[in-house]
């Protein structure tokens, strides 16, 4: 037979001190569990969304981001004719070729020496097109012959004269800020555009970094791939946009993902040994309790599976107390370089269900594995001595 | 001292209990020693630089270059002493997922410009003396298990193409800022595949007098202000500085993950502490029934959370230095010169003993407190 649920449920409110302590413990756990991986959660989506399925991303063969890569005139133009680029509803191939470098930002608030690596990408008219995600939320388009850019609404704000209708300078010139964009959350919000033709000759000279393109046929992406691939004038790889910006994502995602799971791991094994402590005094000072339970024929497996549940219970209300700790930095910006292509990203935390689920999952983990050998101990425990 | 027996017969009531919060205790403090020394590695890879050594890139970005030709115009500039020059060149290894840094160096004068790198005189001579030499830091060949005198083909991410080198020359830096994950080869190699396009990516000057550093950072940047490679000069310290700040607030994320810690552990032992406490009620009782003073008392429990607390912390604390001292851990290339710092040892001993003040001082008061009459019949 079972013991009543209530029984625990009674007990534990007999010790609201050292209940709380073991709680509140799993509880700093649980939300260190849940920050850190909505960090390295909201770093990934960030990439994750700059990349669009039905986009394909043309770099030179062997390039490994779009920073390293280059591409000229030509070779660009050959790519805007392919079959497989898909056309805008005035006729013109729906084809972005890009400029692409960092250039140094004063952060607000620091001196000449702290700055950021931001992105400056020299777009053409299409692109806006092309990346259905970006959409300019305050003021209009750069003028297309004029020193104009729009910046992504994370830098906005983060460096000195980021703002719309200020003038940033860069590349020995100044640049108006006609507006700015939003990008759904994607790493295009850490960006500076402006136009391709405007920012050529002022940094690297005649060559593009990367080709961006809307497929014809989304599906028919391998296809676009190898018939670029195979042309003998092109030395490029194509990359699906999706894909790549991912596999941007993969080493910093990693390194922080890895911190997450060391970290809370390191955390979770002293938090276990909190609930085991707590859980070995619950049964040491419910001694004759449990003796009597024993005696009134209560299997000594219910009693190992009530003191279990007795600390699940414990564990789950630290976990719940976790997750109200943790859900507060959703949204909170973080910044910092992305190593793959050594510009600063900002994005922002991300704490979805499934995360808080598992830090729930993660706590009555925490609980059961900290009371299961002291659950053991008093469902072994010698009933005649017990009572004595 | 006397009650130091007392003290730990107490603690060996409970041996399981006593461990687990002693564990608790060590973990808690070495985490706290590893996420402080993540921040005191940024912070010192930031304060690194010879102060005779100024660094020139381009004012654009770190990612334009500036001719080859500006070398001589560097020296001629009054109180320069030396200069030398290097290229950022992508390379990949393998499967490319173990990061290390490829420089194309001019190697002569870089060698002389960095007497930090140390290595043996003859293989010295022998990376300067061939063409397509490599020269290799220690922990990097241990890392792919390369040899003196291999050949090693990197794929150029943005030189494309295969480029293979000999290894012939391997060297430990002596300041542990230098980074060691990195293969150094002929800049001149690389001039000549390319069809000489004439580039340096950054030029490093020494200077004579360290107090001319500022204006002569200035009368360089000012010299190439209006040509089309304008520079950007400044300490060796505030370039590496400007690298530092690239980690954004990951670092304050770190600092504030660590007090988590310390602050959720603090809580574990404290209850562990109050726990074994309260057991021993009428033992107190009895203590106090055969003459032990309140303060004595009071002494005995605070002491009992002084060993759980400093016996974790010298592990934790301990374990901390000793462990990564011994794997040369460096966070993958990315936090050369990774060492827990005698001020993290310091402050993590401070945080042990404040939790020894926290967890002992409630069931402490308690014990001097304690009403003998009442205790003792309270009891069974």
């Amino acid at each position: 037979m079972k013991i009543p649920f209530v029984y625990n449920w009674r007990s534990v409110l007999q010790r609201p001190a050292s209940t709380a302590f073991t709680a509140v413990g799993i509880a700093l756990v649980v939300a260190v569990f849940i920050g850190m991986l909505a960090l390295a959660n909201g770093f990934r989506a960030a990439l994750a969304r700059t990349g669009s399925d039905s986009n394909a991303l043309v770099l030179r063969r062997g390039a490994d981001s779009e920073l390293s890569s280059g591409i000229d005139r030509p070779t660009a133009n050959l790519i805007a004719t392919s079959p497989h680029v898909a056309l805008a509803g005035d006729g013109h191939p729906l084809v972005s070729p890009e400029v692409y470098v960092l250039v140094p930002l004063v952060r607000v608030g620091g001196d000449s020496t702290k700055v950021g690596n931001v992105v400056v990408r020299g777009i053409s008219e299409k692109a806006w097109d092309v990346r259905a995600n970006v959409r300019v939320v305050d003021g209009h388009r750069p003028t297309s012959g004029r020193a104009e850019i729009c910046i992504g609404s994370k830098v906005v704000g983060r460096y000195d004269h980021a703002a719309v209708g200020d003038r940033l300078r860069f590349a020995g010139r100044n640049w108006d800020i006609v507006c700015q964009f939003s990008a759904g959350g994607s790493a295009f919000e850490s960006e500076i555009w402006g136009e391709n033709e405007q920012f050529m000759p002022v940094f690297r000279g005649e060559a593009f970094q990367s080709v961006s393109f809307r497929l014809k046929d989304p599906a028919a992406f391998e296809e676009a791939k190898r018939a670029l691939e195979a042309d003998k004038r092109l030395q490029v790889d194509v990359h699906r946009e999706s894909t790549f910006y991912v596999q941007q994502s993969q080493l910093l995602g990693d390194i922080l993902e890895f911190l997450a799971i060391v970290i809370t791991s390191i955390m979770a094994v002293g938090a276990v040994f909190g609930a085991v402590n707590t859980m070995y005094a619950a049964v040491a000072g419910r001694t004759p309790e449990i003796a009597v339970l024993l005696t009134l024929g209560f299997h000594p497996r219910s009693v190992l599976a009530s003191f279990l549940v007795e600390s699940a219970i414990i564990a789950a209300i630290g976990g719940v107390i976790g997750c109200l700790i943790a859900l507060p930095v959703n949204g909170f910006v973080a910044s910092t370089t992305n190593w793959s292509s050594f510009s600063e990203i900002a994005f922002n935390f991300r704490v979805t269900p499934g995360l808080l689920l598992a830090g729930l999952i993660f706590a009555v983990v925490m609980g059961v594995a900290g009371g299961f050998f002291p659950a053991r101990r008093a469902a072994k425990l010698p009933v005649v001595q017990a009572l004595r | 001292m006397k009650y130091l027996p007392l003290v730990l017969a107490n603690l060996g009531r409970h041996k399981k209990r006593t461990v687990l919060t002693i564990i608790s205790v060590a973990l808690a403090l070495f985490l706290f020693a590893s996420l402080q020394t993540v921040t005191t590695t940024i912070a010192s890879a930031a304060n690194f630089g010879n102060a005779r050594r100024l660094v020139s890139t381009n004012a654009t970005g770190i990612v334009f270059t500036l001719p080859i030709a500006y070398a001589n115009r560097l020296q001629a500039q009054p109180g320069v002493e030396a200069v030398t020059w290097a290229n950022w060149f992508g390379g990949r290894y393998g499967d490319g997922k173990r990061f290390f840094a490829t420089f194309a160096i001019d190697p002569k004068s870089y060698l002389e410009m960095y007497p930090e790198m140390v290595m043996p005189e003859e293989q010295k001579q022998a990376f300067l003396r061939e063409r397509t030499a490599a020269l290799v830091g220690k922990s990097l060949m241990d890392a792919f298990g390369w040899k003196l005198g291999q050949n090693i083909t990197l794929q150029g991410t943005i030189f494309p193409g295969d480029w293979t080198f000999t290894i012939r020359a391997v060297y430990k830096p002596t300041d542990p800022q230098i980074g060691e994950d990195v293969v150094m080869f002929h800049h001149e190699y690389m001039e000549e595949r390319l069809g000489r396009p004439g580039q340096a990516g950054w030029y490093i000057v020494k200077i004579d007098r360290t107090d001319r550093a500022a204006p002569i950072a200035k009368a360089i940047d000012d010299q190439f202000r209006n040509s089309s490679y304008p520079t950007k000069t400044g300490t060796e310290q505030a370039f590496n500085a400007s690298f530092a700040t690239m980690w954004g607030n990951v670092s304050l994320l770190m600092g504030t993950i660590g007090m988590a810690v310390v602050f959720a552990i603090l809580l574990v032992t404290a209850n562990a502490m109050m726990m074994s406490a309260r057991e021993r009620t009428r033992e107190v009782a009895v203590l106090k029934t055969i003459g032990f003073g309140d303060r004595t008392l009071f002494g005995v429990v605070m002491l009992e959370a002084g060993v759980v607390a400093i016996t974790g912390a010298v592990i934790g604390l301990g374990g901390a230095k000793v462990l990564y001292k011994a794997t040369h851990f460096s966070g993958g290339g990315f936090l050369p010169g990774f060492d827990v710092t005698g001020s993290t040892l310091a402050l993590g001993s401070a945080v042990a003993l404040v939790l020894m003040v926290a967890s002992g001082v409630v069931p402490a008061i308690r014990a001097a407190r304690l009403p003998v009459i009442s205790a003792l019949r309270q009891v069974e």
